[in-house]
């Protein structure tokens, strides 16, 4: 649906974004996920025909986003960071004008209408002016412009920013059903929301792609270098020093909260060390309260690959 | 872009050109509706129906008290009041027109809809001819009243009412376009707005030149003379329509608005 080839695009010489290549297929829910300045909405502009690419190409179902950049932007729904809208119209208004501007038939076009109002939860402000309306409000009529004219292909640019956590849920199961009809190019910085909705996910940081792939392929490439946090009552015993012993065990970092000691082990990758630990504790006679993987996440992966001294 | 129609896609043809005309008539409608949805709107009209009021009843009543050897509506088409508020509206009309959507940031969702450029162009020119169409509207009405309560036509002639309007008409077009052009080129609406104010108030007392600089040659004179709007009213408002100012608004205009075109589509470039 979306196929992009050496993707470059120079502000005054300064490289937004760097041969990018990436395909995102029929059907997918693609999350663009990367730090505030990396290169999201560059690209997301690029494919919407916003703006035109330095070098390289982009096609959007078949058609270049610049050389047929008319039969691109059909194919389209875009929803741009921060949504801009009219203020002075109203939501039906809107939405109306946006329908015929996309080239939506006459017949069709009030069951459209009615039908994107609907999926997105306008109803009840459709006669309100767009300029009253709340940033939640305003951003599902962004949405439901996207929808308008049953694009194959939608790219939302930070569809969730500036939504509280309820909108967001809401947000969020509709882009999941949206999922089921559409292809989709979403860009955020939620990341437990991408692990939710999206099929796959880029990391794109300072205008390069550090890694596409599966969420669950990315948290397993992490969680191999993950560790292990041991609570216990070790007595008068050296915890440190025993832990230390169990191979696989790199490091141990320990936390003292009241009479119980904390230990982050960080362990060599691929190796379960928690039944060692078991079978130690039990032979010294250890109390222990937890004992557990830490499971990583998305926002490890992200850490990792977009500032890779913090870790 | 399907440039080169293969046979039998006359209909096909005939639909393409129905959807591209529908989508004009959207943005248009848009934008005419933009103008009746803002306060400047009003504002505007308030303030043209006032100056355009008072000069109708000054002239009247100048009129009233010598013998002159002009009509009511020449009169009224050719005074001071009527110039200071002909070059005023312009800007304050197109102003808004591009700047106000970079700046707003709608031009991204407007941009990225399956639209052309030029209907883009066209549809915001076109919007702002209407909306200055129906501030002469009233005018007419001055017209008709003083025909009531006198019994005598404000002008000598259909001829010279004709003439005056169309000539509005054909100022009006290129003030208009000078005002796209300036307002494609920022975001800022102010200095779209002073920009256009110089070039048109510029352009139009352009004839005055030849008052001023009594020194230059009778050629040169002569050669401003045919850039005078004042002239060109003066003329027109008798009733004695000259093609050569028709031409020249009409290749003025089209120029301005292939600029304007050029302008919006380097945009892109320059983003």
């Amino acid at each position: 649906m979306i196929k992009v080839e050496n993707l470059t695009k120079r502000y005054a010489g300064q490289p937004a974004i760097q041969n990018l290549n990436f395909e995102v297929g029929q059907g997918e829910i693609m999350g663009f996920l990367g730090p505030n300045g990396a290169g999201k909405t560059t690209t997301m502009r690029i494919l919407a025909s916003f703006m035109p690419p330095t070098s390289g190409r982009a096609t959007i179902a078949g058609f270049d986003v610049f050389t047929q950049s008319l039969q691109a932007r059909a194919h389209l729904g875009y929803m741009p960071e921060n949504v801009p809208l009219y203020g002075d119209m109203r939501v039906s208004e809107y939405l109306d004008y946006r329908a015929a501007l996309k080239g939506v038939p006459h017949r069709r076009l009030a069951e459209r209408v009615g039908d994107a109002k609907e999926l997105c939860g306008l109803k009840e402000v459709e006669k309100q002016l767009i300029g009253t309306l709340s940033k939640g409000y305003r951003q599902r009529v962004g949405l439901a412009d996207a929808l308008l004219h049953e694009p194959d292909l939608l790219i939302l640019d930070e569809p969730t920013i500036g939504l509280d956590p309820n909108q967001i849920r809401q947000v969020r199961e509709l882009i999941k059903n949206l999922g089921k009809q559409h292809t989709i190019l979403l860009s955020t910085h939620i990341l437990p929301e991408v692990e939710m909705t999206c099929s796959r996910v880029i990391i794109i940081h300072k205008g390069r792609i550090e890694a596409c792939d599966t969420p669950e392929n990315l948290l397993g490439k992490i969680r191999q270098a993950g560790g292990v946090v041991v609570e216990a009552k070790v007595g008068a015993d050296n915890g440190v020093g025993e832990l230390k012993k169990i191979s696989g065990v790199r490091d141990v970092i320990v936390d003292a909260d009241g009479d119980w000691q904390i230990f982050s082990l960080r362990v060599e990758s691929g190796i379960d060390v928690r039944e060692e630990i078991f079978r130690l504790a039990t032979a010294r006679h250890w109390t222990v309260r937890e004992l557990t993987q830490r499971r990583a996440t998305l926002e490890d992966v992200f850490v990792e690959l977009t500032h890779p001294d913090v870790v | 872009m399907a440039r080169t129609p293969s046979p039998g896609t006359r209909d096909a043809c005939a639909t393409q050109l129905g959807g591209i005309m529908r989508k004009f008539y959207t943005l248009l409608s848009r934008e005419v509706r933009s103008y009746f949805h803002s306060p400047i709107a009003y504002v505007v009209l308030i303030f043209f129906l006032l100056i355009s009021g008072v000069d109708f009843y000054f002239q009247i009543s100048f009129m009233n008290q010598r013998q002159v050897q002009y009509t009511v509506q020449e009169a009224f088409f050719n005074s001071i009041f009527f110039w200071f508020a002909f070059v005023l509206i312009f800007p304050l009309i197109t102003m808004r027109l591009f700047a106000e959507e970079f700046k707003l940031g709608t031009i991204e969702p407007l941009m990225t809809a399956p639209v052309r450029d030029w209907q883009v162009v066209l549809a915001k020119f076109f919007g702002a001819l209407v909306f200055y169409l129906v501030l002469w509207i009233p005018t007419l009405l001055y017209f008709a009243i003083f025909l009531k309560l006198t019994n005598q036509p404000a002008a000598h002639s259909a001829g010279a009412y004709f003439g005056s309007y169309l000539m509005l008409l054909l100022l009006g077009m290129f003030y208009l376009s000078i005002g796209c052009l300036t307002s494609v080129l920022t975001r800022n609406q102010i200095i779209a707005a002073i920009a256009s104010f110089c070039a048109i108030t510029l352009l139009f007392f352009l004839g005055l030149v030849q008052f001023i600089l009594l020194d230059v040659s009778s050629a040169t004179r002569d050669l401003l003379g045919y850039f005078s709007a004042i002239d060109h009213m003066v003329t027109f408002s008798r009733g004695v329509i000259d093609t050569r100012p028709i031409v020249f608004y009409l290749s003025m205009t089209i120029v301005m608005l292939t600029l304007t075109y050029q302008a919006f589509q380097s945009r892109k470039w320059r983003l």
